[in-house]
């Protein structure tokens, strides 16, 4: 259970954001500059609230009354960015390994294996980071934020950056890793096509306000579009 | 290949200590202050700046001048480290070492400083995620990206350390086997008649050691970036 309540003034955006959501995939979907990746971040402890408390759980991760605020490397929240963000100077291996030391958790190679064979990436292991498409490096970073075994994984649009024919090939790894993974999940969106597939839940934010949270019978037709 | 006296080889190798040593020393400070003067605002940042580079534009005699009011036996920093550590600086070795750290400063500390600054923050925060805090975070993430200007600051550093001169020979002078390096003993022959040839070969072993130190920053340099592209 992730509950969020906070508020943070953003330049011109004034975000106040209130929700509950339980295991499974919940999608926060809205219009870019609706303050999602800003929700998320102070999810993550990457973007300080102005007030509130966001707790996963019974940990409280924020709450400005009481002066708690854990920092990132406390919270055990996997993270997947827009953009991957893998280390360029380690290998595939050493990136996914990375979050289990740093962690402080014991090698299990099992776990490792069974998160390289749901996101189909054995053969990657000894690459860099450099040389892999862009598909590839999503599903290294899914990979990463997961064998830091989180109470709860954030993927920020983890599909934005890339191409149809790439979109097509990691929406399934997504779907089983809400199904298997047994991790509840954040995933933020503007792209309904990807919310329906992906959501049990959703939360649907305009302006820094959310407007609605509900199933995935929240999309109307209107957002009805291609995955493209 | 080089024919040399044994007077010649001490100087040679009294050289190579100096300069090594000037840079180990260096390096944690030259890195501090570099990521300091990368990341942080602070009041005074110009005049901590202004001051790194100093030795870079003061003439190497007036830098020697002020570590021999400091830093000899009688200065504010010498005296105690005389009085309380019983570390003598002036017409030591290690004074010379002192010396060209000094003046190799600012060329280990603007490489680092600008490589630092070109370090995506963002894989940072992707690491303070993964659980791995401060500390860590800069000695596995921020540190290894910055590899390669670190590597071409230690090796200026270590270059202007070999061939440091003026604040050297004015803070511990030039004392055969404890002060006396490449530079000042060439310095020495061009004073005495028929020294030239002995000039002459010193000469040659400090353009073959510049030589040497720039290759080495050359491929170290390629091989840290290589690190980042390819396998």
């Amino acid at each position: 259970m992730l509950a969020v309540d906070v508020e943070k003034k953003l330049g011109a955006l004034q975000i106040s954001v209130h929700f509950q959501v339980a295991s499974g995939a919940t999608a926060l979907f809205g219009p870019s500059g609706a303050g999602k990746t800003s929700v998320i971040n102070m999810i993550a402890g990457l973007l300080t609230p102005d007030r509130g408390v966001i707790t996963v759980d019974d940990a409280v991760l924020f709450d400005s009354d009481r002066h708690i605020d854990l920092p990132p490397y406390r919270r055990r929240i996997g993270y997947v960015f827009q953009e991957g963000r893998l280390f360029p100077h380690l290998s595939v291996r050493q990136n996914l390994d990375y979050g289990r030391r740093m962690s402080g958790l014991p090698r299990d190679s099992s776990e490792f294996d069974r998160v390289t064979t749901l996101l189909n990436m054995a053969h990657l292991l000894d690459r860099r980071p450099g040389n892999l498409s862009g598909g590839e490096r999503q599903r290294v970073a899914v990979g990463r934020a997961l064998l830091m075994r989180p109470r709860l994984l954030l993927l920020d649009e983890p599909m934005a950056s890339l191409d149809i024919g790439h979109k097509r090939e990691i929406l399934p790894y997504l779907v089983r890793l809400r199904d298997q993974a047994g991790i509840p999940m954040v995933y933020v969106s503007h792209t309904p096509a990807e919310v329906r597939l992906i959501a049990t839940t959703v939360v649907r934010i305009d302006s820094g306000k959310v407007v609605a949270t509900g199933g995935v019978e929240l999309l109307d037709t209107a957002d009805n579009d291609a995955l493209a | 290949m080089f024919d040399l006296t044994p007077e010649e080889w001490t100087a040679v190798a009294l050289t190579l200590r100096i300069a090594l040593v000037a840079t180990v020393c260096a390096t944690p400070f030259g890195i501090a202050i570099g990521w300091v003067l990368a990341r942080k605002q602070f009041w005074g940042k110009a005049l901590l700046d202004g001051v790194v580079h100093l030795p870079l534009v003061m003439p190497p005699v007036v830098t020697g001048y002020l570590l021999l009011i400091w830093f000899g036996r009688k200065g504010a920093v010498g005296g105690f480290l005389d009085h309380y550590l019983g570390i003598v600086l002036s017409f030591r070795w290690t004074g010379a070492a002192l010396a060209c750290g000094v003046m190799g400063f600012p060329l280990l500390v603007r490489p680092v400083r600008l490589a630092l600054e070109a370090v995506d923050r963002k894989l940072e925060d992707a690491a303070s995620t993964l659980g791995a805090n401060r500390l860590t975070v800069f000695f596995t993430v921020t540190l290894p990206l910055a590899l390669p200007g670190l590597i071409a600051g230690v090796i200026l550093c270590f270059a202007r350390a070999l061939g440091e001169f003026g604040a050297t020979i004015t803070f511990v002078s030039n004392i055969p086997g404890e002060t006396q390096t490449i530079s000042s003993l060439i310095y020495t022959f061009t004073q005495i008649p028929g020294g030239d040839a002995a000039a002459g070969r010193l000469v040659l072993i400090a353009v073959f050691l510049a030589f040497v130190a720039l290759i080495a920053a050359e491929w170290l340099g390629r091989r840290a970036a290589a690190r980042f592209h390819g396998e």
